[in-house]
């Protein structure tokens, strides 16, 4: 075989395999945020069985795992899941400035049609709406689960942590932002998972996974949402 | 038609290149984009100027050589059209019209709207082939090839190698060129024994090459004249992790 | 008349074995000198092209172990004027058990030339045409199919047999991208090396022997020379020379005409074919023109109002104020009948007064009675994209106002002589597809071009160039130091620099437009004694002007296509006029060759097989002198030659 070029890169660290690998990573934090939301609704069933609930998780599989195990374990998958889906996304990233020297889809003198001709307004967002969703799961993360965090002022219970902070407008609304950054990232990313994981293949199937994507955008969008909203206007309280 | 014209102007790969701006007066709607480019050039050159350098040679839509950047769109307004189809009716008197050259790392730029796209040809040299000695061939009909196949096969194989893709890609990716021909040999029965190597070695080839990979924006498909769908995309990123297991130490 | 021209001596084909003609193809290869693979890689061969011809014949020789150097002026091999074929290729596989046979292949094509064309060569064709879908099925060329997943043909431009394989109406792409990838993958295997963007300018001969091309790397301007055994020249035809044609912009004459200047002939240069089906010009600025497949012709009736002058909306002129003229005087064709035929009779019709459209210079292609007896969707699926191609250029929708069609220039049957070995009178230097004068006669069938080029390409040049490179290596001490290459590298630059020095007031594409209009006018459809006089006048006229007027800009050492252009209009020039002293020196009509003065009494071509069976080969003889011809006779023994007709 010729050696065209000196620089080649092995097919498991091409672009391809790159895709796959953060498609992986994504499509498991999406399953995790499926789990997740369908947990943020039993704020609905009260503060016993939400904090029963968040407790389960720790106790979950006991004793065959120790106390906060499966969640341990979770949370690991989940970091490496985080992990390589923005290490991926990076060199992607990267890589893509140095194919369009250094300026995407904006290399053209034209002022017409900067943004192309059908690309999707989510699709156009992926990367700085990425890292938006980086910035609020840090935050979230401190007032949640950290509870470094506490408007609304902080507590023991998960339960009343949530009702804490969202009767605060401001706290729903910064949560609200962020989980429309999250669909929108997801109403793209979900179909462009399943594409580079090589299942797109048919126009058909093509057609079908927009669907689900924004379906399951749509529901996580929904899901995510009604219980801040409830708190807010006074529906659930503590 | 009157039109104002705002072309790229480069003399050469290393000069600095910048849009200059041109009139062109009693141009017809039945002119074709090129055609009303020659008037502009016939002009430029009577009057001691030096006339704009773009690639064409078919002018009928399929040597996949012109290769105009029209208004920010790559071929230009109208889908499934290549620069060299595309009618001056689509444009209005008095408009101004931008001109640039594809652009990508990967295709830099000759002169003016010219652009080397000798990366493609090199795409499929590492492997864009079934391996068919001169003579060696069995009879055509002992390899019956479902329509299906067939179809899909060629709708791949449509594809006129222009690049239009990589100009219109914000991540300046081949992904649509090279899943086209992957989906081209792969979907046919004397494309497999070769099938996994194949997307490998084509695949390290266009990373090598310097293009970006792709996000699935679907840029690539609003402009392609050959109408490939983004699907054979998938097909690729399909082929390449079919393959990758099973190649462990592939080419190296 | 011998003003024009000098008689030479007779010419013969020395390399045709004789014998049965089943077994000459046979015979032939047999008798050919080996060479061993291991010393395969020892010789090199230049080839300049990569269409059908050159892209298949590069990569079977780089596989067969040569070394090879390939050149093109595009910007990737795949773009060669081939890509555009369309309509299909001819093979005589016989699947459809309707009677098809090399042998009838043999016979139609032989036909078709109207009998100007050699059987030797031809029956090789027809021969080879069966291993061509073989290999080009092997490369994944993806032809039409039928549900059982086995080929679909149809019937092509006047023959009565379904043999024509094609690929949409794509085939010229689908054929060309497999010689393309064949090639590529010898690029990879190291065999083959790919200049793209190269334009020969000069043939180097080396002790009467072609071994060498001077070349211009079109990019940065610098003229190169490259040697080798032998020089393949594979570069297409020269119907721009006529300016407007269906031919690429870049297509051009320039490799063949200067090995013609060092001692090729070149061969029935007045075989020019128009195409009947192609858009019609819509007004002066036009570059190109743009063929609807023959395919069309299956399914579309031809008709031009009977009244001259009548400018109505076609949807308004009744039946009975129709003329489907080719229905009416050839019955047993119609609408099928062969190229010449069917363009002779639109430009009678035009000539009429009958003609359509804006300009007069059209007749009706009409698909409403088929889309009445197939439905609309079938002939959506048989020919959409030539429908949507043509409404793209005429913004017309050609479902609903019958298509207007006119013949245009479209392929040259005359090129560089061969032997049967596909040698020219320069020893090593073969010329292969559309560039040689070989199997087509006076005119060619639809679908044969792509069997020659992909013929002449994979069987039979690598067949034959053995034979030649056993025994003729290139003698030790040639180099770029050689006094022939420095000879040609000298006269490349003196022509460039006197190109540039001109910087004149006229633009070349406006010479180039006015020497095709004198072609079109005086050496196109029909041709006469007086107007091919006529015509070399106003060419010598327009030559002479154009060097000292032509404006070309710019310098040499540069991307220059003012100066690219320049140069193949000149060599056009010198061409055109070789043109029409052969059109005038054939004084019968035969294929597409049509003199009035030879005519029946309806008005057919008649030809004088007593005076002109022969092929007309010129060789140059200087610089301001009367060209030297030379004739090839052409005898038949398996064919009765008769009166064309289709009636
Ligand atoms: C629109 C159209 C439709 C057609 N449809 C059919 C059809 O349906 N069926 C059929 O059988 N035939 C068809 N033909 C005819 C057929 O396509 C051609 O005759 C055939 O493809 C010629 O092949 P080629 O390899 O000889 O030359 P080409 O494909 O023309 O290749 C010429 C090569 O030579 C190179 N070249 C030329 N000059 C130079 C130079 N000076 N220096 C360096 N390189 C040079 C070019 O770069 C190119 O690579 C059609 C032709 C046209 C124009
Ligand atoms: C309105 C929306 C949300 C609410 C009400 C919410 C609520 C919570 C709560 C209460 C916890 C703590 C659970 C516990 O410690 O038992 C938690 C943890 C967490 N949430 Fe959310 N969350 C929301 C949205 C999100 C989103 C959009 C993401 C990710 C993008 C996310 C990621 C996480 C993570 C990673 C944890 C930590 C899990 C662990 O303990 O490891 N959450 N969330
Ligand atoms: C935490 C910070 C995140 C960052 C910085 C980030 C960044 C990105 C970027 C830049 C892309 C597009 C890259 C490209 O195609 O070139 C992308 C794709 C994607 N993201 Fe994220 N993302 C983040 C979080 C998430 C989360 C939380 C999810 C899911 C819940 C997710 C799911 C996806 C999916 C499924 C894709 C498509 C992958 C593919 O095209 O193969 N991302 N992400
Ligand atoms: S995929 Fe489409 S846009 Fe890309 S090279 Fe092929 S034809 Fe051109
Ligand atoms: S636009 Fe680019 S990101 Fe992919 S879908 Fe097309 S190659
Ligand atoms: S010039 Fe050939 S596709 Fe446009």
């Amino acid at each position: 075989m010729m050696s065209i070029s000196p620089t080649r890169t092995r097919a498991t660290a091409s672009s391809s395999a790159l895709h796959a690998l953060m498609a992986v990573g994504g499509l498991i934090m999406v399953l995790f945020l499926l789990a997740h939301m369908y947990g943020n609704l039993k704020v609905f069933a009260g503060q016993e069985a939400f904090d029963g609930y968040s407790a389960y998780l720790r106790t979950v599989l006991e004793p065959l795992l120790p106390y906060g195990g499966a969640l341990w374990i979770l949370r690991v998958i989940l970091l490496l899941s985080v992990g390589t889906h923005i290490w991926a996304a990076f060199v992607l990233w990267h890589r893509s400035r140095a194919a369009t020297g250094g300026r995407g889809g904006y290399r053209y003198q034209s002022n017409a049609h900067r943004r192309g001709v059908q690309r999707s307004y989510s699709s156009f967002t992926m990367r700085w709406g990425g890292l938006t969703i980086a910035l609020f799961v840090v935050y979230h993360l401190l007032h949640l689960t950290v509870n470094v965090i506490s408007p609304g002022g902080a507590s023991e219970s998960p339960y009343l942590r949530m009702v804490n902070g969202f009767s605060i407008w401001w706290v729903v609304l910064s949560y609200a932002v962020a989980l429309v950054a999250l669909c929108l990232h997801l109403r793209h990313g979900i179909f462009s998972a399943l594409a580079s994981l090589g299942a797109a293949t048919s126009e058909v199937r093509r057609r079908r996974f927009n669907q689900l994507a924004v379906l399951i955008s749509a529901i996580l969008l929904l899901g995510f949402l009604v219980p801040p909203l409830c708190i807010l206007v006074g529906w659930v309280g503590p | 038609m009157n039109i104002t014209l705002r072309i790229w102007r480069q003399a050469d790969a290393e000069a600095a290149g910048a849009m200059t701006t041109y009139e062109v007066h009693g141009i017809s709607g039945d002119m074709s984009f090129l055609e009303m480019l020659d008037v502009l050039n016939e002009e430029l050159a009577l009057a001691g100027g030096d006339p704009v350098a773009f690639d064409h040679d078919c002018r009928e839509g399929i040597c996949g050589t012109c290769s105009l950047v029209i208004n920010g769109i790559a071929h230009g307004p109208e889908a499934l059209t290549t620069t060299c189809q595309l009618y001056m009716r689509h444009f209005k008197d008095g408009q101004v019209i931008d001109i640039e050259p594809w652009r990508a790392t990967a295709f830099p730029v000759l002169r003016d709207l010219i652009v080397d796209r000798s990366a493609l040809d090199r795409i499929i040299a590492a492997g864009g082939y079934i391996s068919a000695p001169t003579g060696a061939a069995p009879e055509a009909h002992s390899v019956p090839v479902p329509k299906k196949n067939a179809e899909r096969a060629f709708d791949a194989a449509a594809c006129i190698g222009c690049g239009a893709c990589v100009a219109a890609c914000p991540n300046g990716s081949a992904s649509l060129f090279l899943g086209a021909k992957i989906t081209h040999l792969g979907s046919l029965p004397q494309g497999q024994p070769e099938r996994d190597s194949r997307v490998l070695a084509m695949v390290e080839q266009h990373d090598a090459e310097g293009f970006g990979g792709c996000s699935q924006i679907g840029e690539c498909t609003a402009v392609c004249p050959a109408g490939i769908p983004l699907d054979m995309i998938s097909q690729l990123n399909h082929d390449v992790l079919a393959a990758l297991p099973r190649n462990k130490g592939h080419g190296h | 008349m011998s003003e024009y021209y000098a008689q030479g001596d007779a010419l013969f084909d020395a390399k045709d074995p004789g014998g049965p003609i089943e077994e000459r193809w046979d015979k032939r290869r047999f008798e050919a000198k080996l060479i061993s693979p291991a010393n395969r890689r020892k010789r090199s061969v230049i080839v300049i092209g990569t269409g059908l011809a050159g892209g298949s014949a590069a990569a079977t020789l780089g596989e067969a172990g040569y070394r090879i150097k390939v050149f093109c002026y595009q910007d990737s091999a795949r773009r060669a004027h081939s890509i555009a074929a369309q309509g299909g290729i001819n093979a005589a596989k016989d699947y459809r058990n309707d009677g098809d046979s090399i042998r009838r292949l043999f016979y139609d094509t032989v036909k078709g030339g109207d009998y100007r064309s050699r059987e030797s060569n031809v029956y090789r064709l027809a021969q080879a045409s069966v291993s061509i879908i073989d290999q080009a099925v092997a490369q994944g060329v993806p032809f039409a199919r039928e549900y059982g997943g086995l080929l679909d043909t149809r019937s092509f431009g006047g023959v009565q047999v379904s043999r024509t394989f094609y690929a949409r109406g794509q085939t010229g792409q689908q054929l060309l991208l497999g010689a393309y990838q064949a090639l590529e993958r010898q690029v990879a295997a190291g065999t083959v090396e790919v200049n793209t963007r190269h334009e020969m300018l000069e043939l180097i001969v080396v002790d009467g022997k072609a071994r060498g091309v001077v070349v211009r790397d079109m990019v940065t301007g610098a003229f190169e020379t490259h040697l080798a055994d032998a020089v393949v020249l594979a570069t297409g035809g020269y119907g721009n020379a006529y300016y407007l044609s269906t031919n690429a912009m870049g297509c051009n004459v320039s490799a063949t005409w200067r090995a013609h200047r060092k001692g090729a002939y070149f061969a029935n240069p007045c075989y020019t074919q128009i195409h009947p089906t192609c858009i019609p010009v819509s007004g002066d600025h036009q570059s190109k023109l743009t063929l609807m497949s023959e395919s069309l012709r299956n399914d579309g009736r031809i008709w031009v109002p009977v009244a001259a002058g009548d400018t109505r909306d076609p949807a308004q002129i009744p039946e009975a104020e129709r003329d489907y003229y080719l229905e009416r005087a050839y019955p047993a064709f119609g609408n099928l009948v062969p190229r010449d035929v069917a363009s002779r009779a639109a430009k009678q019709q035009c000539d009429a007064g009958r003609g359509v459209g804006p300009t007069g210079l059209g007749v009706y292609l009409d698909f409403g009675d088929a889309i009445e007896r197939l439905g609309r969707a079938e002939i959506e699926e048989k020919y959409g994209n030539l429908f949507d191609m043509y409404a793209k250029i005429t913004d017309e929708d050609p479902y609903t106002t019958p298509m207007r069609i006119f013949p245009a220039i479209h392929y040259t049957m005359g090129g560089l002589w061969v032997d049967y070995d596909l040698q020219s009178t320069i020893p090593g230097l073969f010329v292969i597809g559309e560039a040689n004068f070989s199997d087509h006669g006076a005119n060619r069938l639809g679908a044969s071009a792509l069997m020659q080029g992909l013929a002449d390409g994979y069987f039979v040049l690598p067949g034959t160039i053995g034979d030649y490179l056993a025994s003729n290596q290139m003698p030790a001490g040639v180099d770029d130091t050689h006094p022939a290459v420095l000879e040609a590298l000298a006269s490349v630059r003196e022509r460039t620099r006197r190109l540039l020095q001109i910087n004149g007031n006229r633009t070349v594409d406006s010479f180039h437009r006015e020497l095709g209009s004198i072609l079109w006018e005086y050496c196109g459809m029909e041709r006469n004694a007086e107007g091919l006089t006529v015509a070399i006048g106003l060419i010598r006229k327009l030559r002479e002007s154009f060097w000292s007027h032509a404006k070309v800009t710019g310098i040499n050492e540069e991307l220059n296509q003012s100066l690219e252009r320049a140069g193949r209009v000149a060599d056009f020039f010198e061409l055109a006029e070789l043109m029409c002293i052969d059109a005038l020196h054939r004084g019968e009509s035969c294929g597409a060759h049509f003199r009035t003065e030879s005519q029946t009494a309806e008005g057919e071509a008649l030809r004088r097989d007593q005076e002109y069976s022969h092929v007309a080969a010129w060789e140059f003889a200087g610089e301001g002198m009367p060209p030297l011809l030379h004739r090839e006779q052409l005898d038949f023994e398996y064919i009765k030659v008769q009166q064309r007709s289709y009636k």
